[in-house]
């Protein structure tokens, strides 16, 4: 083996802030945009509560300070409370990420006592209807109104956030309100991330141009208008703004995720690399994944940027953009974010992006068993299927 | 605000919030929903006063105790009140 070219690289990796605990991929919502992987792990192979405790104490060493609760439905977990509780003993910072099915008076009240701190709370549309067709479950959203006056009345502070997409954007100064009518101290408003569902369900999400002008005004002129009462947070959509994003804040940079099964990934979509070997909690300690392992340094750094991104002087801006999109779209995890406008590979979000979509196919929602399982073979597992 | 209600405030940490040392670090952290505020030099020490009890004048004498000779009179305030603005004291 030889010495690294650049001798920074080896350099211990400063520790990460944050953790993402996917704490089960099951969930009563069929969202055809999830971030959860195409291969959803199965309830019998999820960590067990000591499992959890555990990694939760080796994140609190490690420096992690604060944790998103997510899933799949977190509440889905019979010992989230314990799970909860876990992390505050290690000094990390709670938040749930809920799509507020199962969520009563009595199950939050258990979780503020062990520690729970603040709730996120996912919104489909501001109109039930079309919420509820979103998320694929009939009366989601009256469960997501009730969830958020549980909340508000428990005193925790309330985020909602909202995936944006073709059968939403239009809605986004409704989406404003109803954050304003639920006493939201935030409202995140995401343009859809094109892998994995998404990626699959791309020819129905996928906006024009026009819409999302319209809702960047609106997000403006609310912004101005509820200036110190709401926070709101547009998350670019990176399709048509020719800029990569920063993902993640860098590869290893800022924080990890936890699969269910205990996997642990640099992004909750990087299970889509087929030849990463994302190390896990139940064979290596969390210390040795973050600091050694070789998923968490494949990327890290600029040492291993090609194209255009090698003398940019956007790279330590953007981190070349996301590794998972560079490799759903041209099947090379190291290329350019196609993203970015300076890509070779410009063409392959610019022409999904322009094309116009007068018709788009049904929504392939997400549920166990929805896609077959991928053929082996160097060959992006996802190729979307633009009309 | 007026000076007077100003000397009556009792400033507190914000409900949502969480300071806590950080061993890993070596620094005072404010933990807030989605972002972590990392408090520099002794800001970590000066949030730690604001506990409902103390007015600002009463925080101010504190400091200047235990620090003699510190411009806690001239520096203290305006960063209470950055904090206040920012939504993390009340």
């Amino acid at each position: 083996m030889t010495a690294p070219a650049n001798p920074g690289a080896a350099a211990r990796p400063a520790p990460p802030w944050a953790l993402l605990a996917e704490l089960t991929h099951a969930c009563p919502l069929h969202c055809p945009y999830c971030s959860n992987p195409l291969e959803l792990a199965r309830r019998s192979a999820e960590l067990s509560t000591d499992e959890w405790t555990d990694v939760l104490r080796q994140a609190g060493d490690l420096g992690v300070v604060h944790t998103h609760l997510s899933g799949g439905e977190p509440l889905l977990r019979p010992d989230l409370e314990r799970i909860v509780a876990a992390a505050e003993a290690a000094g990390i910072y709670t938040q749930l990420v809920t799509s507020g099915t199962g969520l009563d008076e009595a199950r939050l009240a258990a979780l503020t006592a062990a520690g729970l701190r603040s709730v996120q709370l996912s919104v489909q549309h501001a109109d039930p209807r079309a919420g509820d067709r979103i998320a694929g479950r009939p009366s989601s959203f009256a469960a997501k109104e009730r969830a958020a006056a549980l909340v508000r009345r428990a005193g925790l502070p309330l985020g909602l956030n909202v995936v944006l997409h073709r059968d939403n954007l239009d809605a986004v100064d409704a989406l404003i309100d109803l954050g304003v009518a639920w006493g939201a101290d935030r409202v995140e408003l995401a343009n859809t991330q094109f892998y994995g569902w998404g990626l699959l369900n791309r020819a129905a999400l996928l906006p024009t141009r026009d819409q999302l002008a319209r809702a960047r005004e609106t997000v403006e002129r609310r912004r101005e208008q509820l200036a110190g009462r709401i926070d709101l947070v547009w998350v670019v959509p990176d399709y048509f703004d020719g800029v990569a994003k920063p993902c993640m804040g860098g590869w290893g940079a800022v924080s990890l995720t936890v699969a269910p099964d205990g996997t642990v990934l640099p992004c909750p979509a990087a299970a889509s690399l087929p030849d990463l070997h994302p190390p896990t909690v139940r064979e290596r300690p969390l210390a040795w994944i973050w600091e050694h392992s070789a998923a968490f340094n494949r990327f890290r750094g600029t040492d291993w940027m090609t194209g255009p991104c090698g003398g940019c002087p956007r790279r330590e801006e953007d981190f070349g953009g996301c590794r998972c999109q560079a490799f759903a779209l041209t099947g090379d995890a190291a290329r350019t974010d196609p993203a970015c406008a300076l890509s070779p590979d410009h063409h392959l979000v610019r022409e999904p992006a322009d094309a116009g979509r007068p018709e788009p196919p049904p929504y392939v929602y997400r549920r166990p068993g929805a896609v077959p399982a991928p053929a082996a073979g160097p060959a992006p597992s996802v190729v979307a299927t633009d009309g | 605000m007026t000076a007077r209600s100003a000397d009556q405030w009792c400033p507190a940490l914000a409900p949502a919030l969480m300071l806590r040392h950080d061993a890993v670090r070596g620094t005072d952290l404010l933990v807030l929903p989605e972002r972590v505020v990392v408090l520099k030099g002794h800001a970590g020490m000066v949030v730690g006063l604001c506990d409902g009890t103390r007015t600002v004048p009463g925080i101010v004498g504190e400091l200047a105790e235990r620090f003699p000779g510190a411009p806690v009179a001239d520096s203290v305030p305006g960063f209470l009140d950055s904090m206040r603005q920012e939504g993390w004291l009340t």
